[in-house]
């Protein structure tokens, strides 16, 4: 591990540690947050059980489902929105502010048109998740070098060659952080859809352990997904360091 | 050193009355590129093409490899006319780097044959064979992000020359390097040129470079591109850049750069 690695995992050991001194010499009320070794025992105990089992697989397979459609779909009107100049210039300006509008107060529409079941908690997942695909397959494509497409037709490519062995790959960095936000921006919002009104789901037990005083539960269920959410990132983001190192592409965060 | 009248023998590629006109965006004229040129490459030949900055040498350059149509004229590569479309046979080196970022220099140098159906066993061959040739062989397994620009160009040419080009056009494809660094390139391609007996077509800015590496030199108007003068330099075949220190060395360049000086002012708006 890096000395910058072995510094971050200092930080957050260290913060767990002070967390657990706190709770167990009761600077911390045990009703509010309880020390981490008891979280993590919960959890153990909570997986164990498989009390949550359904809860979490409903969850994650919404998930799963709203990032699979986002970056499909995105990559595809990202691919349409490209070849199409003007209708690229008439939309940009929602681009550049769609995150600014908290698109959550459309959950409740959403609840109206299609009831209380996991498809608007889909749509909001994949709502949260589009754009940022989009944004990222347009940025992609601009930055195909274009002699790349001379070189395809010195070497007799075809067009579905030329995209499938030039431009995607030379595309991949972009597409690659478009599908890493959309991976982020699906996990909170099915989460957070879920805690706000859903019949089921993570965020929906988490919102019932909070209402119940069942800290133990709720906190297993947290770092759960805290667990889950720094293991899926950590590994896109390793991925997207090894490919930007081949490339030469400096990355911030390493 | 002579103006040549170019004997008859059979042309590798030739252009007749080639001329390239771009239309002009909306509200704006039309831009007359290069020509009319009339030029005749014969067989194995080194034919370096020099003229000032916009003067439509890669235009040129685009017309003779297929990759653009000539507005007005013919293009004949071994006895067939090109047709916006590059022929079996050509390859071409760009300035810009043109190397793929996410493959091995062995992949990249592999990617033109592995397409073209050859048996795996060939490709290692092939590949193995044009990578030691350009100095490459330690650096099979490295991404051109870890290369400097002339070894990244180096395997722009490795990929070019695995696959046998009858007739490579190289466009300025030194000119990101330093000035030692180009020398050693151009001593490269003179051993490429040598081993593959290939027709080349060199697209430079720089005189010396032309000058040392070229069997007959073009000179080019400003634009519209025309042949103002080709000069035929008749060095041996068996050259290197130890030539820059030959005494006509320095009169071709200079008889070169009587014929552009004024071109070149023109290129810049001062003439």
């Amino acid at each position: 591990m890096s000395r910058v690695g072995w510094i971050r995992l200092a930080v957050i050991g260290t913060a767990i540690g002070l967390l657990e001194i706190s709770c167990r010499l009761g600077l911390i009320d045990h009703r509010v947050v309880i020390a981490p070794s008891e979280m993590v025992d919960a959890l153990v105990q909570l997986l164990i059980s498989g009390q949550a089992n359904d809860q979490i697989a409903r969850t994650f397979g919404i998930v799963t489902a709203a990032v699979l459609i986002s970056i499909v779909l995105g990559f595809a009107l990202g691919v349409v929105i490209h070849a199409l100049p003007r209708l690229r210039e008439a939309l940009d300006p929602f681009f550049a502010t769609y995150y600014a509008v908290p698109i959550f107060i459309f959950y409740p529409v959403m609840i109206a048109i299609f009831g209380l079941s996991a498809i608007p908690i889909l749509l909001m997942g994949v709502a949260t998740a589009l754009v940022a695909m989009i944004i990222g397959t347009l940025n992609g494509l601009d930055r195909i070098p274009r002699i790349l497409t001379k070189v395809a037709r010195v070497h007799q490519m075809g067009k579905l060659s030329t995209a499938l062995r030039l431009k995607l790959p030379a595309a991949a960095p972009h597409l690659f952080t478009g599908v890493k936000l959309a991976v982020s921006y699906s996990f909170i919002a099915v989460i957070a859809s879920e805690f706000i009104l859903a019949p089921a789901g993570l965020g929906r037990i988490i919102s019932d352990a909070y209402t119940d005083f069942d800290n133990r539960r709720m906190y297993a269920l947290m770092l759960l997904l805290i667990v889950v959410a720094t293991l899926v990132n950590m590994t896109l983001h390793t991925l997207d360091q090894r490919w930007a190192a081949r490339r030469g592409l400096v990355k911030s965060w390493s | 050193m002579t103006s040549t009248t170019l004997p008859d023998r059979q042309f590798h590629a030739s252009l007749s009355g080639v001329t390239r006109i771009y239309p002009g965006a909306a509200g704006q004229q039309p831009v007359h590129a290069l020509g009319p040129v009339d030029l005749d490459l014969r067989r194995g030949e080194f034919f370096a093409v020099v003229g000032p900055s916009g003067c439509g040498k890669t235009t040129l350059l685009e017309v003779l490899a297929g990759l653009q149509p000539a507005t007005a004229g013919t293009v004949i590569f071994e006895g067939r006319p090109i047709a916006n479309e590059v022929p079996e046979g050509i390859g071409v080196v760009f300035q810009e780097d043109a190397s793929f970022a996410w493959l091995t220099v062995w992949d990249n140098a592999a990617f033109g044959l592995r397409r073209s159906g050859v048996s795996e066993a060939e490709v290692c061959r092939q590949v193995d064979d044009a990578l030691s040739f350009m100095g490459l062989k330690d650096f099979t397994r490295a991404y051109p992000a870890q290369l400097s620009g002339g070894m990244r160009q180096r395997v722009c040419i490795a990929r070019t020359l695995v696959l046998q080009p009858r007739f490579i056009l190289l466009d300025e494809p030194f000119g990101a390097l330093d000035a030692q660094t180009r020398l050693l390139m151009g001593d490269e391609v003179l051993r490429l040129w040598r081993r593959t007996d290939a027709t080349v077509l060199l697209i430079t800015h720089a005189l010396d470079e032309a000058t040392m590496l070229s069997d007959r030199i073009g000179a080019m108007s400003a634009r519209p591109g025309r042949f103002l003068d080709i000069v035929e330099t008749g060095w041996p075949r068996e050259r290197d850049s130890t030539i820059v220190g030959e005494a006509q060395f320095g009169e071709i360049t200079g008889r070169l750069w009587d014929t552009l000086r004024g071109e070149s002012l023109k290129s810049v708006g001062t003439g």
